[in-house]
């Protein structure tokens, strides 16, 4: 080492540790979800750029309260309710997936399992929700479905601009498609905590990688929820 | 061969059962502040739509669901994905950069949209 300058453990990383205090697969996740929060960010500031740029002469950009006015089994307008309650059902399930994690640090293996069970019903019911709300936006303002010329398509739609349908389309179906893939990776992981995979291992960090990307999900959600349906 | 240079940080994070009642009690509490803000929003969309209130009173709004929805997602990303209590650097690393970029983004695409939209209502 002549010529170089011996490093000063006090102030410099010597190696070995990790300089974040943090495993692998952890700093895997965040920059996994970094990167598709970037995503998100794109997806959303580019529906802000689409409004902003929306010419007086094409259709004014519609309000969430004018849309998205119903709910299951009755006519009575409701207006924003039921996403409401979508949102509701997801920041729940992420509170159960928050709870399984703390269970996991306990090494409680029953409490792990409930809790990880929880989550994924939470996250079935918001994508059959996800399901009736497509399926009513689909239809438009006459409820039916099978009369495609008035429905809302990429070509056009009943609300407004064509890029408001298509935003719906896009944003609120890359959301899903993650809600999806999250609530098969929470049954896989269910299933290795019920096979004591992870007790045996020493550790339910696999129940908090799978917990920080549910989380990830709901954050998403919230954005959506502002910037898609209220403003 | 055994190897030294793996560090297990996931043990870390094990806590007793008192701490977990503690930490527990923090979850709940993050739970109700969530559903309270969610309430506040849909209350504010159903009673004060856009087509009913001023300019100024629908800026106003606006402003304040941004703000409501930064609240939640500082809640969301601090206390249930444990950002808040991870070490500093990995906090930094991960939210500056992010919070930058988006900004600059969210900045230079609603300038450059305004332009576009008063372009078309120009030349249209």
């Amino acid at each position: 080492m002549a010529g170089a300058a011996e490093i000063d453990s006090a102030t410099a990383w010597g190696g070995k540790t990790s300089p974040f205090k943090v495993s692998y697969g952890k700093m895997m996740m965040w920059f996994f979800l970094i990167s598709d929060g970037l995503t998100f960010g794109g997806l959303l500031a580019a529906l802000g750029f689409a409004k902003f740029a929306n010419p007086e002469s094409a259709a004014t950009w519609p309000m969430g309260e004018e849309v998205f006015t119903h709910i299951p089994f009755t006519h009575a307008p409701a207006p924003l309710i039921y996403v409401a309650f979508m949102t509701f059902i997801l920041i729940v399930s992420s509170v159960t997936m928050v709870l399984a994690v703390e269970a996991g640090h306990r090494m409680d293996k029953k409490g792990v399992i409930k809790w990880l069970a929880f989550t994924v019903v939470g996250g079935l019911v918001f994508l059959l929700s996800q399901v009736w709300e497509w399926s009513t936006f689909i239809a438009g303002p006459d409820g039916d479905l099978s009369t495609w010329y008035d429905n809302a398509t990429l070509q056009h739609n009943p609300y407004g601009p064509t890029l408001y349908a298509n935003f719906f389309f896009f944003i609120t179906g890359f959301h899903g498609f993650h809600v999806f893939t999250g609530v098969l990776f929470n049954i896989l992981v269910l299933r290795q905590v019920i096979r004591g995979v992870y007790h045996k291992r020493g550790h339910y960090e696999m129940v908090e990688k799978v917990g920080l990307y549910w989380h990830f999900v709901d954050l998403v959600w919230v954005f959506v929820f502002t910037f898609y349906y209220l403003v | 061969m055994e190897r030294d240079d793996i560090v297990e940080y996931s043990l870390d994070y094990h806590h007793s059962e008192e701490e977990g009642v503690q930490v527990r009690k923090k979850i709940w509490k993050v739970t109700a502040i969530l559903s309270i803000v969610t309430i506040i929003e849909v209350a504010v969309g159903i009673f004060f739509p856009k087509a009913s209130v001023g300019e100024w009173a629908w800026f106003m709004i606006k402003l304040g669901y941004i703000i409501l929805t930064v609240v939640k997602a500082g809640y969301i990303v601090m206390i249930f994905m444990h950002l808040g209590d991870e070490h500093k650097t990995l906090r930094q690393m991960i939210l500056y950069p992010y919070i930058l970029f988006i900004l600059y983004l969210v900045f230079i695409l609603y300038t450059e949209g305004t332009y576009v939209g008063e372009g078309w209502n120009t030349f249209h």
